[in-house]
């Protein structure tokens, strides 16, 4: 962009984790790569291993991790491997539909916001101020509650909680694209709003959302995977991760710790690398640090 | 003086809009819900009263009015203290939030207090080292901290120290059996270590980061090249530039993450089943006591804010630049 060439941005000698990994473009697409990859074996996964897991066997309770039952079996003789998979590929399901939601909104709100200005402006910051003035939790329980549980009162109440975070982000960042000079050199070229919207803006704000929905993923799946092991979301019978830890703790003081342990940490895992994904993408999208 | 004055009347006005909308919004979303509150305080005994029995109920209720003015009636016996009866307490509102919130109050604390310090401290070790290897396991350990669920953590802390090594006990606030009047401070305490153990754990994350960041931008700064140059050593550089420079931010957003904080202790005292706030919050929600939660929505409106406050509070006072009403 500038007319002085700039010093070569690769230096001649990598970091030994850049030449066994390759560079970060590399590595985040790997990690893309492994994310879906574990989506889908989840879902493909929970589905494949069919309902052979999930029925009673009384002669094969509360066993021990071992070569059958790689996460243990309950007190009914439940494979636990499967009852974690249906339940990451429920939780899965739920945090990708409740953070398409939230994201949309968020999208929705903050370009609002930025473009109308005046009251609407306003009100929308004000609405955000008010979401933010109450503990997640509290409102995700008050949410639930009143749209009496259930998958949908859940999805509903996770998605209604996490946009205000992504709609100041995306606010700011059509604020700044208002004011800059391009924008505005662009204006009184002659080119018309839905013009410079398409070719200035959106290129700048697509990036802003998928990072935010990526980073909306990790957030959501814990939420839900908290109310439901509250009680107030799902009923006691679909597996998901929250309600498989909540019966756990019936059987904690009989030792049986494969209950809460080996659940919880697929859940982490998938919570972290989803996490991870978001971090790389972001640093690759931003051009400040993406020549890292 | 006169300028503290007027911005804790900007703050306090604030704070009756925001609790004027939150008491509207909560009110109409529970007056939406299709959860019939007469159902929910009689439970399973439903069957057995007739719907002249229920008209009844719902009329000493006041459920046949519609919502508006059932509103200005809450709000006018709100105005006054008085936060109607809890159901599954058989107790007013602001005497369950009063007693829970005292034992949720040690918990938090604690934790609070315990993660602050931790992570401040983390948060300069990290910093102090950027791009040691001390700083990637700092950092690695806040980011995965930040993926852990509560109550995952709070469960595998329970199985360690209370299941296996028997060195905590199981459950509850106090040892079961014993008067509320005999229970020791140590009682209490031995109590108290698993629950804020497991907020501080988690609570130290977004301190740790944030400090070290901080820090991070003071040691590259000019001033800190300067003195550097005068023959400041590194440690001196930090315990004079760095730690002034990085505690106010650091109070700031620890007084800023009571939001965090009250939704983590929903969670683990839901697994110590411990007696505080938020398994009171979850109760409610569980069994539909709908003044309870709509004290509870309103005290933990105003928990975070005050939250805001103190650390809006604490920069004007000290921080000279943006002190208030100052030079600028």
């Amino acid at each position: 962009m500038s007319s002085v060439p700039l010093p070569p941005l690769i230096p001649a000698f990598a970091h030994p984790r850049e030449r066994r990994f390759g560079n970060r473009r590399r590595r985040t697409l790997w990690t893309i790569a492994f994310c879906l990859l574990l989506l889908v074996a989840v879902f493909v996964g929970g589905y494949g291993l069919g309902e052979k897991g999930l029925q009673t066997a009384l002669t094969e309770r509360n066993q021990v991790p071992g070569l059958d039952h790689p996460f243990g079996t309950d007190w009914l003789g439940r494979d636990m491997l499967t009852r974690t998979i249906r339940g990451l590929g429920l939780s899965l399901m739920v945090g990708l539909l409740a953070a398409s939601i939230s994201a949309m909104l968020g999208l929705l709100l903050g370009t609002l916001s930025a473009t109308l200005g005046g009251k609407v402006d306003l009100m929308i910051t004000w609405l955000i101020d008010l979401f933010f003035s109450l503990p997640h939790l509290v409102l995700l329980i008050l949410i639930s509650f009143v749209l009496g549980g259930g998958l949908r009162g859940v999805i509903i109440a996770v998605a209604f909680t996490h946009w205000p975070g992504l709609a100041r982000i995306i606010r700011a960042e059509v604020l700044q694209l208002k004011s800059a000079e391009y924008i505005q050199l662009s204006a009184r070229l002659g080119h018309s709003p839905a013009w410079i919207a398409r070719h200035h803006m959106l290129p700048h704000l697509i990036p802003q959302f998928i990072v935010g929905l990526i980073l909306l993923f990790p957030h959501a799946i814990l939420h839900e995977a908290g109310i439901t092991f509250i009680g107030i979301g799902l009923s006691p019978h679909t597996p998901a991760i929250g309600i498989i830890l909540s019966e756990s703790m019936r059987h904690l003081s009989t030792g049986y710790w494969w209950l809460a342990v080996l659940p919880g940490a697929a859940l982490l895992i998938v919570v972290k690398i989803f996490d991870v994904l978001g971090e790389n993408v972001r640093t690759l999208l931003d051009p400040k640090t993406s020549q890292e | 003086m006169k300028t503290l004055t007027t911005f804790l009347l900007r703050k306090t006005a604030r704070l009756i809009i925001l609790l004027a909308a939150v008491s509207v919004i909560s009110f109409t979303l529970l007056s939406l819900s299709p959860v019939d509150p007469v159902s929910a305080y009689i439970g399973a005994d439903m069957t057995r009263i007739s719907s002249a029995q229920r008209e009844l109920i719902a009329a000493r209720w006041g459920l046949d009015q519609p919502p508006v003015t059932r509103y200005l009636r809450w709000l006018q016996q709100a105005l006054q203290g008085n936060l109607g009866t809890s159901m599954i307490f058989n107790l007013p509102v602001l005497q369950v939030i009063g007693a829970r919130f005292l034992a949720s109050l040690g918990l938090m604390g604690l934790a609070w207090v315990i993660s602050g310090v931790i992570g401040f401290g983390l948060g300069v070790l990290a910093g102090a080292n950027e791009g040691s290897w001390l700083d990637r396991v700092i950092g690695f350990y806040a980011y995965t901290l930040a993926s852990t669920p509560t109550f995952w953590l709070a469960l595998l802390l329970l199985i360690i120290f209370s299941v296996s090594l028997h060195w905590t006990p199981i459950c509850c606030a106090a040892p079961p059996g014993v008067l509320a009047q005999d229970v020791t401070i140590w009682q209490r305490l031995h109590h108290l270590v698993l629950p804020a153990a497991t907020l501080s754990i988690l609570g130290v994350a977004n301190i740790a980061l944030h400090t070290r960041q901080k820090l991070i931008g003071v040691l590259n700064s000019e001033y800190a090249i300067f003195a550097r140059a005068q023959g400041e050593t590194h440690t001196g550089l930090i315990l004079q530039h760095g730690l002034r420079n990085i505690a106010l931010p650091a109070v700031t957003l620890q007084f800023a993450s009571l939001s965090e904080l009250f939704g983590g202790s929903v969670l683990a005292e839901q697994v110590f089943a411990y007696p505080g706030l938020g398994e009171a919050t979850v109760q409610a929600g569980l069994r539909g006591d709908v003044p309870l939660l709509l004290g509870i929505v309103l005290f933990s409106a105003l928990f975070v804010f005050t939250g805001n406050l103190l650390a809006d509070l604490i920069y004007q006072l000290v921080d000279p630049r943006i002190r208030l009403g100052g030079a600028t």
